[in-house]
């Protein structure tokens, strides 16, 4: 779904370029139905060994029923599910090389941390020894080991959460199922813990698939990420992919934030193309050629920080358009603009602030902004 | 501590009152030396000579056995039907007629006793009469029929506990690679324990003092204790119910009191811990 081939043969985006490479989770063509509501509609996607894939949509949209039929909770209604090229679409949650840490943490009330790391390596009948100092092990792994004889409840959020990951690791599975691990954490917290799981998957090679609703959370951790919507998967690729280069009007408003325009191709060429624009009353110059049919209703996309706002006239003399500010929010590391043009749109621009002592645009400031041909997405979706 | 006023002072002292005198009247009556209970020998009170006339009727001591065999019987199988039960209703969503079996198995708590002990007793004669079982009335049937009604309030608590319980904990134990009915004994009971423990005492208090039900199905031979009480009292009050009297309401307070401190003392604990590991985050 490339809508503009010349970007993507200049970007080398593992999702095109790779595709298929040691695939270690299949999932094809999965349909998930509750009654009459679909939660996973027709859902196919490859998932390779050893990287942290991160399943990003919103409440509602099927990414923990996808997460919940990996880990074997619930049933596919069609579509067969793969692991390691074994079909597990049939097995039970007990029976697959699976572990899942849950949103909740789902931590044994009544048993010790010891006992909670313990209880999967129990269930296989591991030595009594060897479960000590593999539980001795996990819990050295995220930094708990004096705390094996607390119970849950003497624990912090945070130490929560690590015993869970400790728990669900603690059977050296391939692959870990997280169900958005760091939701439960506050913002400092966070932050910290998002590098300690990488570094954590980095170490043992586990192949991650972790479900989020959160972006930022998703770019950090995310080798790939896939987009969810309504049950199915939009875009799959890296964060850059995913940021620079969404192919909908979904994804490209979904991650970050967007100026997103209706527009019309006036000019299809294959090193560039014109797409006459009304909400901003002008024609946008694009520097690459784009896959669409030249009636496609498309629109064009621009990031606030790919957007340069002056108050003189710049040079260039294609892809300016002149405005007036309506608000500004002085946000320390940057500024953003919300300019309004005289068609009545508005543009959002985000400026970081170098220099302290910067020129400063003022409310009702005439200006004008201009961005690089290249800086446009063209979405057909 | 805040200081109450007289008002409200007053109308706590008043309905304590109204709820402890008459045990406490029971009690002291319970130390006179007079056959009458109504009046007071203060001569030769108090004495504990109705204690000792209690130990030594056998007809007493064998009914408090019988009761309290009935009841441990009937709170054990009414904890198990009424847990059954409780996962039917908690776990298997809208299944056909999910209503009516909601109903079903809580109407034992509103239908009148006298109702409940004569079907039951229907039930038995037609029964014996069809397949010769259960021969007669007796332990046997009491039991059974403590347990169809008070696996009902089994049911509601348990029921309550389970609809809060967070499923993740038993998706969590399956994960890991426990089957079902490990996981079922390993974390659902542990989980659930406190209430099934409450409910199984609570089956038990209300076997233990049931006269309606046990006089409808019980039968020669076979008196329990509230049966007996209830048919003495009818020839008139005898001081040595008092005594017995006196003594189940020792038994039932230190019960109570001590579980009550034990609850509130553990709760206290685990608070200050909660409290402690929250303080970890903070550093």
């Amino acid at each position: 779904m490339t809508t503009d081939s010349g970007a993507a043969s200049r970007d080398s985006r593992p999702a095109s370029t790779e595709a298929g490479r040691d695939t270690y989770v299949r999932i094809d063509r999965v349909t998930k139905k509750f009654g009459a509501f679909t939660a996973v509609r027709q859902v196919s996607l490859d998932i390779r060994r050893g990287e942290i894939f991160c399943l990003l949509g919103g409440s509602g949209c099927g990414k923990t029923t996808l997460l919940r039929m990996l880990a074997g909770f619930e049933q596919p209604t069609e579509g067969r599910l793969y692991i390691d090229g074994v079909d597990v679409t049939d097995v039970p949650p007990y029976e697959r090389p699976v572990n899942m840490m849950f949103q909740s943490y789902a931590l044994f009330p009544h048993m010790s941390v010891f006992e909670n790391v313990a209880f999967g390596l129990k269930q296989d009948r591991v030595p009594k020894a060897e479960i000590r100092d593999r539980v001795a092990e996990m819990l050295a792994l995220v930094q708990l080991q004096d705390y094996g004889a607390r119970k849950p409840h003497q624990l912090s959020g945070g130490q929560r959460q690590r015993v869970a990951l400790a728990r669900a690791l603690a059977k050296r599975p391939k692959l870990l199922l997280l169900d958005e691990p760091l939701g439960a954490l506050d913002k400092k917290l966070r932050e910290r813990t998002q590098f300690e799981l990488v570094g954590i998957q980095e170490k043992l090679g586990v192949t991650f698939v972790i479900v989020t609703h959160d972006q930022e959370e998703a770019m950090v951790l995310g080798t790939r990420i896939g987009v969810m919507h309504a049950g199915e998967i939009l875009q799959v690729g890296t964060p850059t992919d995913i940021y620079e280069y969404p192919t909908s009007r979904y994804v490209a408003d979904f991650i970050g934030s967007v100026n997103l325009y209706e527009g019309r191709i006036v000019e299809d060429e294959p090193d560039h193309v014109r797409i006459e624009v009304p909400d901003m009353a002008t024609t946008v110059y694009v520097d690459h050629g784009i896959a669409a049919p030249p009636t496609a209703e498309v629109a064009v996309a621009i990031r606030p920080e790919k957007i340069h706002i002056t108050p003189y006239k710049p040079l260039e003399a294609e892809n300016v358009v002149r405005g007036t500010i309506q608000e500004i929010a002085y946000l320390g590391d940057n500024s953003r603009y919300v300019v309004r043009l005289d068609t009545g749109k508005v543009v959002r621009v985000t400026r970081p602030n170098v220099y302290r002592h910067d020129e400063r645009l003022a409310w009702d400031d005439s200006v004008w902004m201009h961005w690089h041909p290249s800086s446009i997405v063209v979405v057909t979706r | 501590m805040r200081k109450l006023s007289p008002l409200v002072l007053a109308m706590l002292v008043l309905g304590f009152a109204f709820l402890y005198l008459p045990i406490l009247a029971m009690i002291v009556y319970s130390f006179n030396a007079s056959r009458l209970v109504t009046v007071w020998d203060a001569a030769n009170s108090p004495t504990l000579k109705w204690y000792g006339e209690l130990f030594a009727n056998d007809q007493i001591l064998e009914a408090a056995r019988l009761s309290f065999e009935i009841a441990a019987l009937t709170a054990t199988g009414a904890v198990v039907l009424g847990t059954l039960a409780a996962f039917a209703l908690v776990r298997y969503g809208a299944f056909g007629g999910r209503a009516l079996f909601t109903g079903l198995t809580t109407a034992p708590m509103v239908l009148p006793e006298v109702i409940t002990g004569l079907s039951l007793l229907l039930l038995f004669v037609a029964l014996e009469s069809m397949i010769g079982w259960p021969a007669g009335r007796g332990q046997l049937t009491t039991t059974i029929a403590h347990v169809t009604f008070t696996a009902a309030y089994v049911v509601v608590v348990v029921q309550s506990r389970l609809a809060t319980m967070d499923r993740s904990l038993e998706e969590a134990a399956m994960d890991l690679g426990a089957r079902p009915w490990k996981v079922f004994f390993v974390v659902t009971l542990p989980i659930i324990a406190p209430a099934i423990a409450s409910g199984w005492l609570l089956a038990f208090i209300l076997s233990w003092d049931d006269v309606v039900i046990a006089s409808f199905v019980s039968g020669p031979g076979s008196t329990t204790l509230p049966m007996l009480i209830f048919s003495k009292v009818r020839l008139g009050v005898s001081p040595d119910i008092n005594a017995l009297a006196t003594i189940l309401v020792l038994i039932v307070s230190t019960v109570v009191v001590g579980l009550g401190l034990l609850l509130y003392r553990r709760e206290r604990q685990r608070q200050r811990e909660v409290r402690a590991a929250v303080a970890a985050d903070s550093r």
